[in-house]
């Protein structure tokens, strides 16, 4: 677990949805959703599987519009919190090379494909020396780590994360782990999604806990784990199958 | 006995048919390359783009992927005829002429698999491209990169239509001897005088040629696949 917690200190708040709804056909897949994202240490979004984790994570990256309520983003200093990734819980590789799905990502995102920052990304992500393989060709863990070299092409502000080892081993678990706290480390906002509960003990600096397509808690990581709010949340916390 | 005399022929490296095989070459990969030009871009624009109408383009494309070949080469041959709208050009009976009336045989069909294929990519991409912000022309560049090993097969399509095609090149060919002569139409013609040994030894290497084509195209297919995911 990562050291305090953004929430309810003075890190800065980049992005704040205000009575946010989304409903798919008739279903409420997210209900009036109250949530500030912070700068400073990671927002992991939790909670069992239908919870709304994802449908949340796309609606702060913009690939889907509220139902109801509003997104507001802030700009914060040494963030470009324009500029956002994101990583699927099952990334689409492109056809063709480790280092071409880099150079691709980089020209989508308007940069000038740099052989060297292609070369510098994937050192970052420790895929130097698999440059030249067919992306689909990597494991499901290396696939995952191409994802991250793709989304930190593009320098963003703020990345978001879906369930990134939802498929993986512990050990590309944790390469993939390793990678996202290291990113974390040079300042951009990570806001992830995960339903495991060892994840995010390792991860989180704040946690938001979803069930039901409601926030029930936002808190610092120490808090929800040592003193869980609501009964759900202990639940949860216990083992139990929370729905 | 028709089929020695086939395989005497083409043994003996017969001049005149060499060259009506290599017009028929040429007729057929320029007018799949003319095809691919349209068809592709287009196939991709419909594949990718919403507007009022898109439904019965579609429609439209699948239905022309069955156009008649002599109405083709009816409507071309009046097009170019010289009292036609393209008279003026003076292809009529000329190789440019065939090649025109196959592109738009086997335009249809490219377009329309070519839609199909980077549609069915699209669901899988949209994603990430959106996530990505990834432009519109780079959408559709990087669909049909990512989509060539299934093009590969439209491509094979476009030519196993356009070389065996005989009623569009007789109407707009002429069938001229040494000028717009090729496979089909030599096949069809020596046919009906019963000078078969030709007929035969043409058929033959036709079917040589596709088969040989296809052969290729599937070993670069494989290669690739395996070389670039």
């Amino acid at each position: 677990m990562l050291d305090g917690g953004a929430i309810g200190r003075t890190a800065q708040p980049v992005m704040r949805l205000h009575g946010v709804g989304y409903r798919s056909g008739n279903t409420d897949i997210l209900s009036d959703v109250e949530l500030t994202i912070a700068a400073g240490v990671p927002t992991l979004l939790l909670g069992p599987n239908g919870s709304g984790k994802t449908t949340l994570l796309r609606l702060l990256m913009g690939l889907i519009g509220p139902s109801e309520g509003r997104v507001d983003v802030s700009a914060v200093d040494g963030v470009n919190t324009a500029r956002r990734a994101f990583v699927f819980q099952k990334p689409v590789m492109l056809k063709r090379s480790t280092a071409a799905n880099v150079s691709f990502a980089l020209s989508a995102a308007g940069f000038p494909v740099d052989p060297l920052v292609v070369a510098s990304l994937l050192q970052r992500v420790g895929l130097a020396a698999l440059a030249d393989r067919p992306a689909r060709m990597l494991s499901g863990g290396e696939q995952q780590r191409l994802a991250l070299a793709r989304a930190l092409a593009r320098q963003p502000g703020i990345l978001f994360l879906d369930e990134p080892t939802a498929s993986l081993d512990p050990a590309q678990t944790k390469a993939v782990e390793d990678v996202v706290a290291a990113i974390a480390a040079t300042g951009v906002i990570i806001v992830m999604a995960t339903h495991d509960l060892g994840q995010a003990r390792r991860l989180a600096g704040d946690v938001v806990f979803l069930v039901g397509g409601r926030v029930l808690e936002q808190t610092p990581a120490t808090q929800f784990f040592d003193q869980p709010k609501t009964q759900a949340a202990r639940r949860f916390l216990a083992g139990d199958l929370v729905i | 006995m028709d089929g020695v005399g086939a395989f005497s022929l083409l043994l003996s490296g017969d001049p005149a048919l060499f060259a009506i095989v290599r017009l028929s070459l040429f007729v057929t990969l320029s007018a799949v390359m003319l095809a691919a030009a349209f068809g592709l871009p287009f196939g991709a624009f419909v594949a990718l783009t919403q507007f009022r109408g898109r439904g019965g383009v579609i429609v439209a494309l699948n239905a022309l992927m069955g156009l008649p070949p002599v109405v083709v080469g009816l409507l071309v041959f009046l097009a170019l005829s010289r009292s036609g709208p393209l008279g003026f050009l003076g292809l009529l009976f000329t190789p440019g002429a065939m090649i025109i009336a196959q592109a738009i045989l086997i335009a249809p069909i490219i377009a329309a698999l070519t839609r199909q294929v980077i549609e069915d990519l699209w669901v899988e991409y949209c994603d990430e491209f959106t996530a990505m912000d990834v432009s519109p022309l780079g959408r559709v560049a990087a669909l049909l990169w990512d989509g060539r090993f299934s093009l590969v097969t439209i491509f094979l399509a476009g030519f196993g239509r356009a070389a065996a095609e005989v009623g569009a090149v007789m109407i707009v060919g002429g069938n001229i001897d040494g000028f717009t002569r090729v496979m089909t139409t030599t096949i069809a013609l020596e046919t009906s005088k019963g000078n078969l040994p030709l007929a035969i030894g043409l058929g033959l290497v036709l079917i040589a040629i596709v088969v040989a084509v296809n052969t290729l195209a599937w070993s670069v297919r494989q290669w690739s696949e395996r070389h670039a995911g």
